[in-house]
Order: C-alpha cells, then structure tokens, then sequence
C-alpha cells in the first residue's frame, strides 16, 4: 500500500492528514508490518450488538457492541478479568457448554444471528476455530491430530494433502514432515501451539479465535506465532485475546479496549468495551483517557 | 469457600500441637524410646501376621493339593469317586459364565460411566438417585444377589432356569458397579482441555467421547474389566443359589442344562469329610488361583503398557 | 452470495451453512442408550428390593414380626418350626466380632506403618501383598480356615475346640477384611497434610508421638469409615462362614463353639430340598432382607465417614 493510499485511509478513518505518529510509550511502536490484510476490507464478519454474558445471573461483560472485520486482526485487550474470554467464546458458541451461561444481545456472522433458533452450533464450530492458551493436543500422532477434524466433519480428499496443507499453513511441516507418527506431545510448547493451529486451519474455517495464544509459550515461539498470525490474516479471519498490549501492537488491525466495571456492593464486576478502532488510533492517539492510561501502563 | 475446613484443619492441628507439646515436655528421655521401639515393633509385628496369614493360605494350598495337581484336574469329570474326580465340567462352565458377564459388562459399564460422566447433570435428582444406587449396589453382599437372582432370573419375572445364562446375568449385575466405578474414574481423568478442542473443531459430543475421549481411557477402563472379571470369578455364593449346585457330569451348555463353576466345585469338595476330597479341592483352589494371578498379571501389564499419563 | 450461505474465506472456499444438515437423531438415541445403561442400577436396586420384599411380606403373614426379630430359638426345619432369628444373628455378630478384634489392629498397625514410618523395602512388599489378599476367593479362605487353621491352629491352643467354629471362620474373615482396613485407613492418614505432621516434628516429637496423637486423630473419620465398612463385608460374608463355623444355630458368643450365621443360613437352604412358597422357603427372603437392611445401614454410615474424611481437607 502506497503512502497516497494510506493517508486516503486515515483520511476515511478520521485522522488528521499528514498527523505525525506518536508512539505514546516508550517500546510501543506500532509495526510497519501489522498492514491491514487484503486492502482494509470493511466487511464485516461478526456485528455485536449490546451483547451480555450472564453465569448464573451474575454478568460478566456487558453492553458489547462492536463489529469485526474480514481479514483484519481484531485483537480484545484489557485487564484480568474483564471477560476478554468469555466474550470471545460466545464467537464460537463455546459458552453453549457451560451450562450456567447464558449469552443476550445479538451477534451476527456474515449477517445471520449466530444463537438463531435454526442455528446448529456444531455447524458454528466449522466454521468458527479456536485455538486455546494452553496448546492441547490430542494424544494421538501428530498426522492424527490434523486428521481427527477432517475426518471427524466428513471431509473429502487425500488426507495426507489435507494433513500437509494443514501443517504447511501452520508453519509446522518441515519441521515433523519426518515424524508425522510421533506422538505429539513429544513436541516443544510452541511446536504444540502450531499444531493446534494447523489442525484448527485443517476443517477449512472462515475465523479463526485465539485465546491468548502465546502466553504460555516462550518469546522466540511467541513470535513465530505472531509472524504466523500475520501470514494467516490473508485468508482467515482472526480474533485475538491477550493481555501483551504489545502482541496487539504488533500484529492486530483493530483492537478492543475493555475494562472492569464495579457494581453495587463490589460483589459484581464485569467488562465493557472503552474504545474499539484501528490499532494504530488506540495506541498512539486513543480517545479515552482510560484507554490512554492502559496503554501506557499507568493502570495495569 | 467456607471457613469450616481451615477451622477444622486448624483446630486438629492445636489439638495435635498441644498433646505433642505436653508428653514431650512431661515425658522422659529414656522411657520414650523404649515405648517407641516397642511400638515400631508392635506394627511390624501386626504387618507379620497379616503377610504370614497370606503366606499360610497359599503355601497350604498348593502343599495340600499337591498331589493332585496334574492334567487330570482339568480333562477328569466330576465325580464322586475321589480317585478319578477332576474339575473339567467346572473349568468349563466357569469360562463360560465370565464370557457371559464381559459381553454384558462392557458394553453396560461403560455406557452407565460415559452417561454419567459425560451427559448428566449432577444436581438433579434422577442423576444423584443413581449414583446413589450403583455406590449402595457395590457394598451389597453377593449372596443378596444370589437372591435376586433366584427371585428374579432363575424364577419370577425372567423365568430362566437354572442356567448357565442366568448365573452369567446374577454375576453380571454383582460386577457392574466395579466397572462402572472404573471406567468413570478413566474418563474424568481424560482433561477437559481435550473435550474442548475436539468440539471447537465442529465435532458432536457423541463423535468427541467415540473418538477422544474414549481411546484415551481405554487403559482404565480395561483394568476395571479385569478386576471385575477376577471378582466374578472367584465368586461363589451367588452361584449356589442360582442352580450351579447340581452335580454336573456332562459338559455344560449355556442356555439350558445344569452347570457349575470352579469355585462351586471346590466348594462341594470341601464339604465332603473323605481327606482325599479335600486333597482335591486344594488342588482347584491353586487352579483358579493361578488363573487369578494371570489376569491380574496381564491387568497389571496391560496398565502399565499402555497407561495414559497427563 | 445466497442469503443462507456463507462463504468460507478459506482457501477452499466452499459454501457452508449455520444450520445442521441433518436432525442428527443418532445422537439422541445415543443419550437413549446411554441413559438406559445408568438406570439399570435403579432397576437393580429395585428388583432386589422386590425379591426380597414379596415373600418377606407372605413370610409375616404366617409369622409375626416380633417372633421373628426377638425370637431365640431358630428351627424352621422342625415340627413344630420356630422363627427366632436371633441365633443366627447372634452368630454372624459373633464371626465378625471376633474377625474385627484380628483386623483392626493389623490393619491399622500397617496402615500406621506404611504412612508414618514407610520404610521403602517394606513397603514394597507390603502393598502387593495387601492387594494379592484382598483379590484371594472367599472359597479359598473359608477352606484354609477349615482345613489349617481349625485343626492346626485353634484345636492345639484348645483341644476340645469342635470342627467347626466361630472363631475359625472369625479368624478367616478377619484375614479377609485386613486390605479393606488397611488401604482405606492408609489413605485417610496420608491425606492429613504434611504441616501438621512437620510442626509436631519440629517441636521433638517421636514418630510414635506424631502417628497417635496428630495423624490417627486427624484421620479419625476415615478409619471409621474403614472399620465400618469392613464390618459390612464381614457380616455379608458367606463361603468363610458356611465352611469355618458350622451350620447349628447357637446364639452364643463363644468363639469355641459352631454357630450358624444368616449367609450361611441362607446358603444352606436354598441349596436344600425345600418347596418354594412354603414359610421355611420364604425364610431365605426374610432374612435375606435383614441382612440387605442391616448391611445397607452400615454401608450408609460408612459413606457418611467417607464424605466427611474428604470434606475436611478440600
């Protein structure tokens, strides 16, 4: 993308032409690579209307309205506790299995109601993917544990082009292309990680949700993770939680600013979004001063 | 989480503190070890009695049968002539009886254990009512069954007979609560993060267990099967009040006739005062012994071979 | 784009929908099935209760409940036949009575032994061997005390013991029960936390010192459960009692003398000649259902012990 191109965006975007860009904290500095993927599409993929997650009556993020964007990064930041989680469980209807959780409001998927009546959540999880903070493969082979959701959903073709089309968007396949028996817990943290994502890849989703992804991985996986991310934003659409304001730096388009809310009585706390915009916007000039406040690591 | 457990936890240790406190600032140096000696001693003899209890049996047992033990205890019929008694009819319609109770067990164990487990909610009462009722039908003793099994299998409801069939069903139902126990403690110990990852590929939750969560408690499960197994071997008391008291000298078959299983014939030995009917029974109990040891062994085997370690 | 489709972006990009493509009833007999497997144990419970119920019931119509349960003189074989079912409880109190005296303290002394002092030779020895013994057939103990420890044992401390006796069945039960005791009353004290041990430790005290006074009462209600839990087994207990201590009811706790417990009762006549419908058959049913009460109750508390045992360091 040209610089022409770019001011034209910031432009639509509201921001001053020719704004210089701040860096507002030392070590913050917003990633000339985290491009928006594909030309900054605006279609949208999840619409979020004053979306309310309750466990057993008691909210946990509340008054959710924000959109997500095909082929961007949308990345939900915030402190412990704001329901970071739990909010982008409900993308996948993964809180369908909790069962003192219940989801209101609207969340729309390529402009259907996700929780419509008709809607089958299986159905959901195909085309919904997730990868969790803690790598979790299955204690099968590494060629079984990309094969399990193809074979599971009934995919047709050569599985052993699946498997390794799978691997190779993981960034995995030179790596155990020699192994593929091998159990796959014998693998490192971060190997196990992309594995999880290749299998997630495998069943040929449409979003891709990462639930903290790198934390419990060290730094040098954390960033084959993230330049992984990077690469996937072409064809998928991600949703990234974390709480490494600078991961969201580097590698989110948009990103979603939440905080906790006290309720009466201090018993009651749930989140709520502050600020949504582009990534840039919220780390170099963000509107709200709690916004301000996080990213420059005044409030932790 | 309430405070009772640390008050407890608490009052027991001040309890402990103090009464600790006390002897050793009331007790004497030289007494002390003494008591001390003694009493180590006192549990090493209490674990002596119990190994040399163990010992006694089996070394009893296989001493008083030994000059029985040879082929002819399993090609030699029942018989009431010591001479030429063996136990053939009763090796065959105990193998008989356990094939019956595995095909039953497996199937309605772990479907009970992945029920409850995997789809029950555990607050309502339709679900606490039966895990209530497999944790009372395991302490049942199995003469009880024996019972029911005359009430309802062999007469009553069932109307089957004095079979093989309804010995296998009576000793089925004994062994059930183990496998269900089992194969439950297999499957919680398979992580949730496994289920998880599973369903958020888009499989059902029928199609995560079949393929997840299953395969990875397979090596629980078995063990439970085995332990089952080697108890409804070995039973007795269900069995003569199920009809294997008949004196069997035809091989038996398994939906009609009379037949009857090792322990059953050990039993009938042991009762008859001639010693060399006792000889006799020594030797089956090294038999159904020995075939304890074996599947225990490949039990042990099994779960060490293939034990999945989170 | 057709309003119900939705694109996948991904490289295939095949067209896919939110909703199921087929009802998926296989599920739902799945849960079927799976459920009728779990209500089996209801079912069970049930057709024991039923069983035992139905001629216990026809039983009391020919003899009255107070006969039965205060009675002393047990003789449904004769004429006339009498329904006193206290020498036949009285015997199987007697076997586990003098069963429970060998248990608990061996049980519990190598239950204090392999938690508290757990020297590890021992202990590898010890373990296998509790659990070789508690997987050991009860025809096979009822036979040992039959033939080795009546005529070996209990005849030379005592020559005028007869063939058959209580204490030799009590001896053969207690042997039985040793492993229940043991691994159930290790657990509750390797649950008590180690910093109740270590502060007794740091203030001097023995290992005796620490073993009575702060694990066994910290473990206190799991030993319980243990005891009252073997003490079931004990009085559910048939093949040790039918072959070690006589088939002659005698309500006595002597242990030099053969009594008839309620298993073996039951054992004996159902393996007898005996005309279903009759009173004397319906014995069987009566008493069984004394002793499905009696062991029900014990097996209660025992769970009771269990939960609270678990409760205290959760």
């Amino acid at each position: 993308m040209t610089e022409e191109q770019r001011r034209t965006e910031e432009a639509g975007a509201g921001v001053p032409v020719g704004a210089e860009r701040r860096g507002l904290s030392q070590g913050i500095a917003v990633a000339e690579h985290a491009r928006p993927g594909r030309g900054l599409t605006r279609e949208k993929v999840f619409e979020l209307e004053d979306v309310e997650v309750n466990y057993d009556g008691k909210p946990a993020v509340r008054e959710i309205t924000f959109d997500v964007f095909k082929h961007n990064i949308t990345a939900l930041i915030g402190p412990s506790g704001c329901g970071k989680s739990t909010l982008i469980r409900c993308f996948n209807r993964m809180n369908d299995l909790i069962p003192s959780a219940t989801v209101e409001g609207r969340i729309l998927y390529h402009g259907e109601d996700l929780y419509g009546p008709n809607v089958d959540p299986v159905q959901a999880r195909k085309l919904i993917g997730m990868v969790f903070q803690k790598p979790n493969p299955f204690p099968k082979s590494i060629y079984d544990n990309v094969a399990f959701g193809p074979r599971t959903i009934g995919m047709k073709g050569n599985m052993d082009e699946i498997v390794e089309g799978a691997l190779r968007r993981g960034a995995l396949w030179d790596e155990v292309k020699d192994r593929l028996g091998d159990n796959a817990y014998g693998l490192s943290g971060g190997q196990q990680q992309r594995l999880c994502i290749a299998r997630c890849v495998a069943v040929q989703p449409d979003v891709i949700l990462m639930d903290e992804p790198c934390s419990a991985l060290d730094p040098i996986s954390t960033g084959k993770i993230e330049d992984l991310m990077i690469e996937l934003k072409d064809d998928y659409s991600i949703v990234i939680v974390t709480h490494n304001m600078q991961q969201a730096a580097r590698v989110s388009d948009m990103t979603a600013f939440l905080i906790v809310e006290l309720g009466a009585g201090e018993q009651n706390r749930w989140g709520r979004i502050v600020e949504y915009d582009e990534t840039e916007k919220i780390f170099t000039n963000p509107s709200d001063q709690r916004t301000e406040d996080y990213v420059t690591g005044k409030v932790g | 989480m309430s405070d009772e457990p640390r008050t407890e936890r608490a009052r027991l240790a001040v309890a402990g503190a103090r009464a600790t406190t006390a002897a050793v600032v009331s007790g004497r140096p030289r007494k002390d070890v003494i008591k001390n000696t003694l009493f180590s001693v006192l549990l090493l003899v209490a674990i002596l009695l119990a190994l040399a209890g163990l010992v006694a049996l089996l070394v009893q047992a296989f001493v008083k049968g030994r000059p029985d033990l040879s082929v002819g205890l399993f090609t030699d019929s029942g018989s009431s002539d010591p001479t030429i008694a063996g136990f053939k009819q009763a090796i065959l319609g105990s193998l008989m009886l356990i094939a019956g109770v595995i095909v039953m067990v497996v199937p309605l164990g772990i479907g009970a254990a992945v029920y409850l487990e995997e789809y029950a909610n555990s607050e309502r009462w339709w679900n606490r009512l039966i895990e209530l009722n497999i944790q009372n039908l395991a302490g049942v003793p199995s003469i009880i069954y024996g019972i029911l099994g005359l009430g309802f299998i062999v007469r009553g409801p069932l109307d089957l007979g004095f079979i093989a069939f309804a010995g296998s069903i009576t000793l089925a139902l004994l062994v059930l609560p183990i496998v269900i126990i089992a194969a439950r403690e297999a499957i919680r110990a398979v992580p949730p993060s496994i289920r998880e990852g599973s369903l958020a590929l888009g499989a059902t939750k029928w199609q995560t267990i079949r393929r997840q969560v299953l395969p990875a408690s397979t090596s629980g499960i078995a063990t439970g099967v085995i332990l089952a197994v080697s108890r409804a071997f070995g039973e007795t008391a269900p069995l003569l009040l199920v009809g294997a008291a008949t004196f069997v000298t035809f091989n038996p078959e398994y939906f009609s006739g009379d037949y009857t299983a090792l322990p059953v014939q050990i039993f009938q030995y042991a009762t008859r005062p001639q010693d060399e009917f006792r000889i006799l029974s020594a030797a089956g109990i090294v038999v159904l012994l020995l075939v304890l040891l074996v599947m225990n062994s490949f039990a042990i085997w099994l779960r060490n071979r293939y034990e999945q370690r989170w | 784009m057709e309003a119900r489709d939705i694109a996948a972006s991904g490289p295939a990009g095949i067209p896919r929908r939110l909703e199921a493509a087929s009802p998926r009833y296989g599920e739902k007999v799945i849960f079927g099935l799976l459920a009728g497997c779990a209500i089996l144990s209801v079912v069970t419970t049930t057709a024991i209760v039923i069983a035992l119920i139905g001629p216990t019931i026809g039983f009391f119509g020919d003899v009255p409940v107070g006969d039965f349960l205060f009675g002393t003189e047990w003789s449904p074989q004769f004429e006339p036949p009498s329904f006193g079912v206290l020498p036949i409880v009285v015997g199987t109190l007697s076997v586990t009575l003098w069963g429970m005296l060998f248990a608990i303290p061996i049980g519990l002394g190598a239950a204090i032994y392999l938690s508290e002092y757990a020297h590890p030779g021992v202990r590898k020895i010890v373990k296998p061997a509790l659990e070789v013994l508690a997987g050991i057939p009860t025809v096979a103990i009822g036979f040992f005390a039959l033939t080795f420890i009546t005529p070996d044992i209990l005849q030379k401390l005592a020559t005028s013991a007869p063939i058959f006796l209580a204490l030799s069945a009590g001896l053969g039960i207690g042997l039985m029960v040793v492993p229940i005791i043991a691994s159930i009353s290790e657990d509750a004290m390797r649950a008590v936390p180690a910093g109740l041990r270590e502060g007794a430790y740091a203030m001097g005290a023995t290992r005796m010192r620490v073993a009575t006074r702060v694990v066994f009462p910290a473990a206190l209600s799991g030993i319980v459960a243990s005891v009252v839990l073997a003490i079931s087994r004990a009085v559910g207990e048939t093949m040790i009692v039918v072959l070690a201590a006589g088939s002659t009811p005698n309500l006595t706790f002597d242990p030099f003398q053969s009594i008839q417990a309620m298993t073996a009762y039951i054992a004996t006549i159902a393996t007898g000649e005996v005309a279903q419908g009759t009173t004397k058959y319906d014995t069987i049913f009566a008493v069984g259902t004394l002793l499905f009460v009696m062991t029900l109750i014990l097996n209660m508390i025992s769970i009771r012990f269990v939960r609270r045992f678990r409760q205290v360091y959760e």
